[in-house]
């Protein structure tokens, strides 16, 4: 990798790391259970890094069997998260309307 | 660049703010479910425009049974879990991610052993990206077994701090020689003793931190799994990885420290085990629990003007939220006032309370927070504490000696009457004696809370 991605990568890396830490500072304790089932299911994002393993399996097959391990794990980790995430909520919200 | 690459990266930007919204429309509970639902449009969005990126002409069967398995297992599992066991299925999905991380940490080294020799910084986010994606896998499966109660809440190694101290040493050591080795058969060597020696770190290093102190890991193990995608995206030079996984670590990061903070602890006292593993606390408890029926309990709730339920994990455990709730709307027709009392590191996860009672319909204006009701607490006529132990345990404000001294806490030993719902008289999930259970003013109600509710709603229906 050329130092020059190296340096942006780490700024965008560091940007990042800030803006997530601002992001959450005051949340409702209620929504810190859906906060961390929401965000437990973005970091499956490396279901990306898994595609691209297996894209790139012509040049080790063994490399694109991981990648395709990969691929199933992420995979359970963005639906299983989103859609239990939106459970959880859905909860809150059917109370919310009730209330109006 | 060519304009495929300009449009796909384009498009990761999109992403990225979809996930920055996302999280922050979460942080709100007017917003919380659409904000989940733009951050699922991130994701897709990555995911499709990833697939257009490259040539996928003979994985394109492949890939789509990848992803038809591991969404239908990830959709299989969350439509089927009972909101009581949420805090184990995310600790189990933040397992998945973490090991989806290592594998692509791990491709991507045996490509660069099976092509060409890999550079230094490579080398090194590589060595991050399975050390980090190892300790969350094995961590993340611990806690669930935790959790779930498959594995004991306090099971402990002997010398586990020397253990880990030596693993860490060890491991360090195996990643700067695999960073000086790069991709030759002695730095493939070197790779798979990281591999091996993160799983065995990830499982050492939570088996000492006690079953009470689950929550506060969970959120940790969140924070690792997103920072392993970030160096994963840095393996594979991805920046949507980047971004996205950074953020998960950074947020996650805080939610710990926010815990902890309400625990009254220091994160550095939380993974050093201090609490749960030992059971000091509470030595100086005297007198007996006193026991009561639950037809004495009706006689006091059928008097009393104002009633507080403070619930914990053993309401999760037994199902109860709904009979809770049946009891509470009982004494309110009866012209009781009713709280509901959550605390905020009350069950297994921060809110976990929060989820269950509102499953029940619990109307939010009931749910009141703790600061609010604890000044007020000597007019309340009955606090009923079901199945919460270490949140109501007055040895946190008088007990120095005690683990969770400092710890703020519901009073409810300053209610007219307490009735505690316990299961047995054993100590907690946290291996803590309780004061509170051995006040003068406080009835134990022995037995299972749905069923203790149930008879309460039977008496009252008589």
């Amino acid at each position: 990798m050329e130092p020059t991605t190296l340096i942006l990568l780490f700024f965008i890396f560091v940007l990042s790391a800030f803006l997530g830490f601002e992001l959450i500072s005051k949340v409702p304790s209620q929504l810190h259970t859906p906060l961390m089932s929401g965000s437990n299911a973005i970091s499956g994002i490396t279901i990306v890094g898994a595609l691209l393993a297996i894209m790139q399996s012509s040049d080790s097959q063994f490399a694109g069997w991981l990648g395709f391990v990969a691929l199933v794990l992420a995979s359970i980790n963005v639906v299983g998260g989103y859609m239990v995430t939106d459970r959880m909520l859905g909860m809150f919200r059917k109370k919310e309307t009730k209330k109006d | 660049m060519d304009p495929i690459s300009i449009l796909v990266n384009v498009a990761y930007i999109v992403s990225a703010i979809l996930f920055i919204y996302g999280i922050r429309m979460l942080g709100r509970a007017e917003t919380a479910r659409q904000g989940n639902l733009v951050s699922a449009v991130g994701m897709f969005l990555a995911v499709i425009m990833t697939l257009i990126n490259e040539n996928l002409a003979g994985n394109f069967g492949l890939i789509f049974l990848g992803i038809l398995i591991g969404g239908g297992i990830g959709y299989f599992a969350a439509q089927r879990v009972e909101m009581t066991g949420m805090p184990e299925l995310v600790a189990l999905f933040n397992g998945f991610g973490g090991l989806a991380s290592l594998a692509v940490g791990w491709a991507e080294y045996q490509r660069l052993f099976e092509t060409d020799a890999t550079s230094i910084f490579t080398s090194i986010v590589i060595f991050l990206t399975v050390l980090i994606g190892g300790v969350t896998f094995t961590g993340s499966i611990l806690a669930w077994g935790k959790l779930s109660g498959r594995f004991g809440g306090n099971s402990t190694l002997p010398n586990s701090q020397f253990i880990n101290v030596a693993l860490i040493g060890v491991l360090l050591l195996c990643g700067i020689m695999l960073v000086l080795f790069g991709a030759t058969n002695a730095g493939y060597s070197m790779f798979m003793a990281v591999v091996v020696l993160s799983l065995v770190f990830g499982v050492t290093g939570v088996m000492p931190i006690g079953g009470g102190d689950m929550p506060v890991v969970v959120s940790l193990l969140n924070s690792l799994s997103g920072l392993a995608a970030s160096a994963a995206g840095f393996v594979i030079g991805n920046n949507v990885l980047i971004v996205a996984g950074c953020l998960v670590g950074a947020s996650g990061l805080i939610l710990t420290v926010i815990m902890c903070r309400a625990m009254n602890r220091s994160l550095g006292s939380v993974l050093m085990g201090g609490f749960g593993a030992t059971s000091s606390g509470g030595s100086g408890v005297e007198g007996e629990m006193k026991a009561a029926s639950v037809e004495d309990a009706y006689y006091v709730l059928e008097a009393a003007d104002s009633v507080i339920f403070v619930p914990g994990y053993g309401m999760a455990v037994a199902q109860a939220q709904h009979v809770v709730r049946e009891l509470g709307e009982i004494l309110e027709a009866n012209g009781t006032e009713v709280k509901y009392v959550v605390h905020p590191v009350a069950g297994r996860m921060p809110g976990h309370m929060n989820v269950l009672l509102a499953e029940a319909d619990v109307p939010y204006e009931q749910l009141v927070e703790m600061e609010d009701v604890n000044p007020t607490m000597e007019t309340v006529d009955v606090a009923i504490v079901i199945g919460a132990n270490d949140v109501v345990n007055p040895a946190a404000l008088t007990d120095e000696g005690s683990p969770i001294y400092g710890m703020p806490i519901i009073k409810v030993h300053e209610a007219r009457t307490v009735y505690a719902l316990k299961r047995g008289r054993g100590k907690g999930f946290s291996g803590i004696v309780n004061a509170l259970f051995f006040g003068d003013n406080t009835r134990m109600l022995f037995g299972d809370a749905k069923g203790t509710m149930s008879e309460l709603i039977a008496q009252f229906k008589d």
